[in-house]
């Protein structure tokens, strides 16, 4: 490799740079700070987030790096941006919760930055190889942060059962990958591509198209590869649920339009029976799997699920407003998944966190405000218009009626209105029941976040043109 | 193809794979199935060997006989379960591995099926192994690793860190209390700390 | 892909010579050995006793994290060996890229010796 080709590499990986960097200096100095030092290497690892994000957003153009493994476009940078954002957010969201909760080690911000690195490196993946090694990265640090409280059993137990459906997942993709590179003799996603259209589509190809979207589905937890979601969500720590739910999706989601429009382009229809399959299951799943929770993480689990699926509507469609679609629906998703576990975190008695959804009975009238926010992302994630979730939701049911899936659409229609009973439930406990002791009142961070998130939520309307065109900017990235 | 004694031996280092890897099933003692699984390597890296994969064969030796295994005897040693009891409960999970076995064996018959199906798809290799004669295993990935695939090698070290951070941040544990020998101490000692010339008076003590 | 294996060919017959000389060595007693036990003689003797329990035991977990740190670093030295080998071909990049790799474990083991990974207290 030239030295020129290097420079022209690391310019255009320089936010992961920064981050690698950030995330190798900040573990140095933790170490030897002692560990009266989280907080300050919190803030640090935030700082050093945004620095990076900032620069990906003034300084980074398109291209390809380092022997065409990493790729620069619009579409990887708007996903990146959303990763960094999810895992700068429940950063800021785990201060509280770390000094409360005796859950302040340095080692979490660290671990967090190497996750998120990991991501980048899975969204600007072009090739099956650096697909594989940055999902590695991204997973070994989450299985660590799921079991992070390691003298909790349910953590420990967490972290225990997703790393060993993590490895057989990645077994899976491993293997998929392997059969792909037998079959094609390639590894870059462009070059496979080019592959199979100028050759015959044959049974071993397609063999290991199903073993890699079976791989990246369990990534974004959609049925049937989904087991792990609800005990992970309920026994890992709430930030690091909080950052399950926000960034690893982006990512992963990012990782399967990328492979299946850009790797997989000339097997469309191959692929488009896998998508809708996994989306109709777990758009069904999640809608009725939630409706017997108790616990509001649990739920939040099933929830994920569902909105998984509807993501994967507009995927199916394998158009540009198909993936501009999902670019918008996951947008939305963050900004409602990060709303609502801010809330979850602000669910503070004297004796500690609380997770029931009993627990919020009657919150109306002890904390009215709280109450408000938390019933227009409910709504939102209902997709009761004009919140954003609906306008999430429309722009995917559009592009699926426009490539004539009708009957996905409709399924995935019927499933938000099962889906809305649960949302709506845990409304109708807040404003309806009898009190049942109110909560302390909100940090200052997540109150801002919860506070950022419901505005957004209530007027996205407003900001819908923008954020179309982006998201059009970013789909026209593979069409 | 193999052939003539190539052949030969490719059969011995087979049969004994397969063999030892049906003991470490069937061996009653935990450890003897360990054992097993290190002939079994062995034998794994022989074959390798045979295909001209030395790095392979030798890294099979290195990680996985030398480091894996001994992991799994401390765990073996090290969880205090009747292995007994544990396998009287085995036979109900006998649907759940026949089903694993046979995705395997179908994943395998897509692989040689593969051969059927393309008969051309060796020749569509990117960047095919040069002859071994020429430049052997091991340099050839020596070649290309470190300057070609530098992305993919330092993402490796970076999975190795976290690897590291999460192995301590979840494991290591510090008793309370306990008293270190503090080596630079010892050693900053000398005569002028450590003894001290008085004069005693005779017939009387300090 | 002869000259290869050929060239493994001593330690195949090093290896045949050890399976003969062991197996000989145990087989031998059996045939040639005079044999007349009685129970005196089977039972554990002089400063032998019998075996008051099981030889495995629990063992503690740490050295489970020291057989982990251990693989780690065996890895990186998976990976230091085609390096050697290809040394002359692969230049400064080659070099400088391996010192990258190990710079990043390095910085993994200072964390492991500051946090006290490698003490046994």
């Amino acid at each position: 490799m030239m030295t020129a080709d290097l420079a022209t590499s690391l310019s255009l990986a320089a936010p992961e740079l920064i981050v690698a960097v950030g995330a190798i200096v900040l573990l140095m100095l933790g170490v030897f700070s002692g560990p009266k030092a989280s907080s300050t290497i919190t803030g640090l690892a935030v700082a050093i987030l945004i620095g990076a994000l900032a620069w990906m957003v003034f300084f980074v153009d398109d291209g390809k790096a380092f022997n065409g493994a990493f790729t620069s476009d619009p579409f990887a940078r708007l996903m990146k941006l959303l990763a960094l954002i999810g895992s700068v957010v429940t950063l800021v969201m785990s201060v509280g919760f770390a000094k409360a909760e005796k859950f302040d080690k340095f080692e979490f911000p660290v671990l967090v930055m190497l996750s998120t690195l990991g991501m980048m490196l899975m969204i600007s993946a072009d090739d099956t190889l650096s697909l594989y090694l940055g999902l590695e990265l991204q997973s070994l640090a989450l299985y660590v942060v799921a079991a992070f409280n390691r003298d909790s059993v349910r953590s420990t137990e967490a972290g225990l059962k997703y790393f060993v459906l993590g490895a057989l997942s990645s077994g899976m993709l491993l293997y998929g990958i392997s059969l792909v590179y037998g079959f094609t003799g390639h590894t870059g996603f462009v070059a496979i591509a080019d592959t199979i259209a100028n050759g015959d589509r044959n049974l071993g190809l397609i063999f290991g198209l199903v073993f890699i979207l079976a791989g990246l589905a369990f990534k974004i937890s959609a049925v049937p590869f989904h087991m792990w979601t609800p005990d992970v969500y309920e026994g890992a720590p709430t930030p690091v649920t909080a950052f399950f739910a926000a960034a690893p999706k982006m990512a992963a989601m990012a990782l399967v339009v990328r492979v299946v429009s850009e790797a997989f382009a000339p097997m469309h229809s191959d692929w488009q029976q896998v998508i809708v399959f996994i989306s109709i299951a777990s758009m069904v799943l999640g809608a009725f799997g939630a409706i017997g929770q108790r616990n509001i993480k649990r739920l939040m689990a099933y929830s994920s699920i569902g909105h998984m699926g509807y993501a994967l509507v507009g995927l199916a469609a394998g158009t540009l407003a198909g993936v501009q679609g999902v670019v918008i629906y996951m947008i939305i998703y963050l900004a409602m998944t990060l709303g609502t576990f801010a809330f979850i975190l602000a669910m503070r008695r004297k004796e500690g966190n609380v997770e029931q959804i009993d627990d919020l009975a009657g919150l109306s009238s002890t904390n009215p405000v709280m109450a408000t926010i938390l019933t227009i992302l409910m709504f939102s994630l209902a997709g009761i218009p004009p919140l954003a979730g609906f306008w999430a939701k429309w722009s995917v049911f559009l592009a699926a009626m426009e490539a004539n899936l009708f009957a996905l659409a409709v399924i995935g229609v019927l499933a938000s209105v099962v889906g809305a009973y649960y949302y709506l439930r845990i409304i109708k406990i807040m404003w309806f029941d009898e009190p049942a002791g109110g909560l302390q009142p909100v940090a200052g961070e997540l109150g801002l976040v919860l506070g950022l998130s419901g505005l957004f939520t209530l007027l996205y309307i407003v900001v819908a043109g923008p954020i179309g065109a982006v998201a059009q900017t970013a789909a026209r990235t593979f069409f | 193809m193999l052939t003539g004694l190539a052949a030969a031996f490719f059969y011995l280092f087979a049969l004994i794979a397969v063999a030892s890897a049906v003991m470490v099933i069937a061996a009653r003692n935990p450890v003897h199935s360990v054992l097993f699984l290190i002939l079994t390597f062995f034998n794994a890296a022989a074959l390798f060997l045979l295909t001209g994969a030395e790095f392979l064969a030798m890294i099979l030796l290195v990680v996985y006989v030398g480091a894996v295994a001994v992991l799994f005897l401390f765990v073996v040693m090290m969880l205090d379960v009747d292995f007994a009891e544990l396998k009287a409960g085995a036979l109900q999970y006998a649907p759940i591995g026949a089903l694993v076995g046979i995705i395997l064996v179908a994943e395998l018959a897509v692989v040689l099926g593969g051969y059927a199906l393309s008969p051309n798809v060796a020749a569509s290799v990117a960047e095919p192994m040069r002859d071994l004669a020429e430049r052997h295993n091991t340099a050839q990935l020596g070649d290309i690793l470190y300057t070609d695939y530098v992305y993919a090698f330092q993402i490796a070290g970076l999975v190795l860190l976290v690897a590291m951070i999460g192995a301590i941040v979840l494991t290591l544990r510090h008793k309370e209390g306990v008293k270190r020998q503090v080596i630079a101490d010892q050693v900053a000692r000398d005569h002028r700390t450590a003894i001290e010339v008085r004069k005693v008076e005779s017939g009387k003590g300090i | 892909m002869n000259d290869l294996l050929s060239s493994y060919l001593p330690i195949i017959i090093f290896l045949g010579l050890c399976l003969v000389i062991g197996l000989a060595l145990m087989l031998a007693p059996f045939i040639l050995a005079y044999k007349n036990p009685d129970p005196a003689k089977l039972s554990a003797y002089e400063c032998g006793f019998d075996a008051f329990d099981d030889a495995r035991m629990k063992f503690d977990v740490r050295f489970y994290l020291v057989s982990i740190l251990f693989i780690i670093f065996d890895l990186e030295v998976a990976f230091l060996f085609p390096w050697a080998v290809s040394f002359g071909a692969i230049g400064w990049f080659g070099f400088w890229s391996m010192m990258v790799f190990l710079g990043i474990l390095t910085i993994g083991f200072v964390y492991e010796w500051k946090k006290g990974a490698l003490e046994w207290d």
